[in-house]
């Protein structure tokens, strides 16, 4: 991720793009390997940590588009919040070290088979819609002023209705964990 | 000027370097100077004097011991988990220091082309410390461990919040997220009019300033916030079964990034590695962007940084601990409503004026 980010500072030559590419295949190496891991591995823990990974290297694919404010919300709500709460959650009630036994169960093959037709349907239709699009080769990194102001002019009735629901969803959490 | 055209490899080996050097060596001089020294003096004791003049080698010889005793693996232990957690806190302290401006051209990745989330960036990645905590308190295979490891999360979570908030009040005024672009609207703020001292944040977001240097406190589990670690009730939390040379990279991870934390507060709130204008005019030929201050840049950060971390352990060190529970209060009771208020007329002023 570091040697990734360095990159932004220069426009992309021949040897940057080539630097991006072997960039984006070992990272997306990484995030198929550890998602397959995620899902086979026994141990809970084991599991919440490889799902870091994933999204870690989901963060570093954004890095390597050039959307380097996704890629940072990515890590501070994911990484640092998100996968935090989880592995908190995780080790206050099973937190067992070494394999487990009851980690798999009988519906393993539909849930695979709902993967694979997810995985078709998402393929399929990103295939269709995007497939032959390709990526303009003075692409820059999207800077984050851009963005605000487009929050704060053209998307500010969502953002403002997103707020909203979220403080309902906090005050929803506190009613819910209230005892009295 | 100097104009060396480096090639990209050779770009990214020379920047990691840099990070190794502007991490390593300050938390040494920390650890010497304010651990080591300004505590003993405090205490009325003369502290380190053996080894070198006033046991100014006294580092050297901790390294030593630290890499001759045996790397523990507790039989239980998850052994890879725990073999990597504290190369996870070591991570999120590198990671830290990329963004910090040392001088007009010193900064790894937050320079002209860099990174333009500059602190934001800076708050995402502080958080993935408290992965590489849990993660030695839960592999550990011990109660101490795992209990440190929880209350060290709880903490770190509660204290995030109002460390971003406090940042939010300085991002407002200064109108930017890059670092660079905090510290020259610093420099070019004026004071009622009087340009001199440029407008150092701390004097208008006083507020902001107090409640980050105390959520970094308790970032750091410096005391009075030290109950992941608290030795009387769990031998030492989270690192309990670490030794050797795993235990000095956790011992290295919580100093530097006590360093690398006061370098984020003198760049947001103390201008950063610029100094006041009046100083800068004094010297005729002397520009703010010229190329000396590649040269005093850094030395102007690290008399900072020494300010900040200075209070660092004078709180550390005369403050007793909070409990748990006071602990939470205080920062979704006390530190959260403040900031939002904080951020709130921030705002305000920032449209009146």
């Amino acid at each position: 991720m570091i040697v990734a980010l360095l990159a932004q500072g220069t426009p992309l030559t021949e040897t940057g793009l080539w630097i991006a590419n072997t960039f984006f295949y070992l990272i997306a190496f990484v995030a198929v390997g550890a998602a397959l891991k995620m899902v086979t591995t026994s141990n809970v823990v084991h599991a919440a940590l490889y799902l870091l990974v994933v999204l870690s290297a989901v963060a570093a694919t954004y890095v390597i588009l050039g959307a380097e404010f996704a890629a940072v919300t990515q890590v501070l709500v994911y990484l640092g919040a998100v996968m935090v709460l989880l592995l908190f959650g995780v080790m206050l009630t099973r937190a067992k070290i070494g394999a487990e036994d009851d980690l798999d169960h009988e519906q393993r093959w539909i849930g695979g088979l709902v993967a694979v037709g997810m995985l078709a349907v998402m393929g399929y239709s990103l295939l269709e819609a995007y497939g032959s699009t390709q990526l303009p080769a003075d692409m820059q990194p999207q800077r984050v002023g851009p963005i605000s102001d487009e929050i704060f002019s053209t998307y500010i009735v969502p953002f403002e209705a997103l707020s909203v629901l979220l403080l309902a969803a906090l005050i929803g959490a506190v009613v819910v964990a209230r005892r009295d | 000027m100097i104009a060396i055209e480096l090639a990209y490899w050779q770009e990214a080996i020379l920047k990691l370097l840099l990070g190794f050097a502007i991490v390593l060596p300050p938390a040494g001089i920390t650890v010497y100077l304010y651990l080591f020294k300004m505590v003993s003096f405090m205490q009325s004791r003369l502290g380190p004097m053996e080894a070198g003049p006033y046991g100014s080698l006294q580092l050297v010889a901790e390294i030593g011991k630290w890499a001759q005793k045996e790397d523990i693996f507790p039989t239980k232990a998850d052994r890879f988990v725990y073999a990597a957690a504290p190369f996870v806190v070591l991570i999120s302290t590198f990671l830290l220091v990329l963004v910090v401006p040392f001088g007009p051209d010193l900064a790894i990745i937050g320079g002209e082309n860099g990174v333009d989330t500059g602190i934001f960036f800076a708050l995402a990645v502080s958080s993935i410390s408290v992965i590489g905590i849990l993660m030695a308190g839960w592999a550990s295979a011990s109660k101490y461990s795992l209990l440190g490891g929880l209350r060290a999360a709880g903490q770190l979570i509660a204290y995030e919040l109002p460390l971003v908030l406090a940042v939010v009040g300085v991002v407002i005024q200064a109108g930017t997220l890059s670092m660079q672009g905090i510290v020259s609207a610093q420099y070019e703020g004026e004071i009622f009019g009087f340009g001199g001292f440029g407008n150092p944040y701390f004097l208008t977001q006083f507020v902001g300033f107090m409640i980050f240097l105390i959520s970094v406190q308790a970032e750091l589990a410096q005391a009075p916030f030290d109950m992941p670690v608290a030795e009387s009730e769990l031998v030492t939390g989270y690192m309990t079964e670490y030794s050797g040379m795993r235990f000095l990279l956790f011992f290295i991870g919580e100093f530097a990034t006590a360093n690398v934390f006061a370098f984020i507060a003198a760049t947001l709130f103390l201008g950063g590695w610029a100094v006041p204008p009046f100083l800068v005019d004094m010297i005729p030929g002397l520009e703010i962007d010229s190329w000396a201050f590649n040269l005093i840049g850094p030395a102007v950060m690290i008399v900072k940084m020494l300010l900040l971390t200075f209070v660092v352990y004078w709180v550390r060190f005369t403050f007793p601990r909070f409990r748990e529970d006071q602990l939470q209060r205080f920062a979704w009771k006390v530190l959260i409503p403040i900031s939002l208020v904080n951020i709130a007329v921030t705002g305000l002023l920032k449209v009146v004026f």
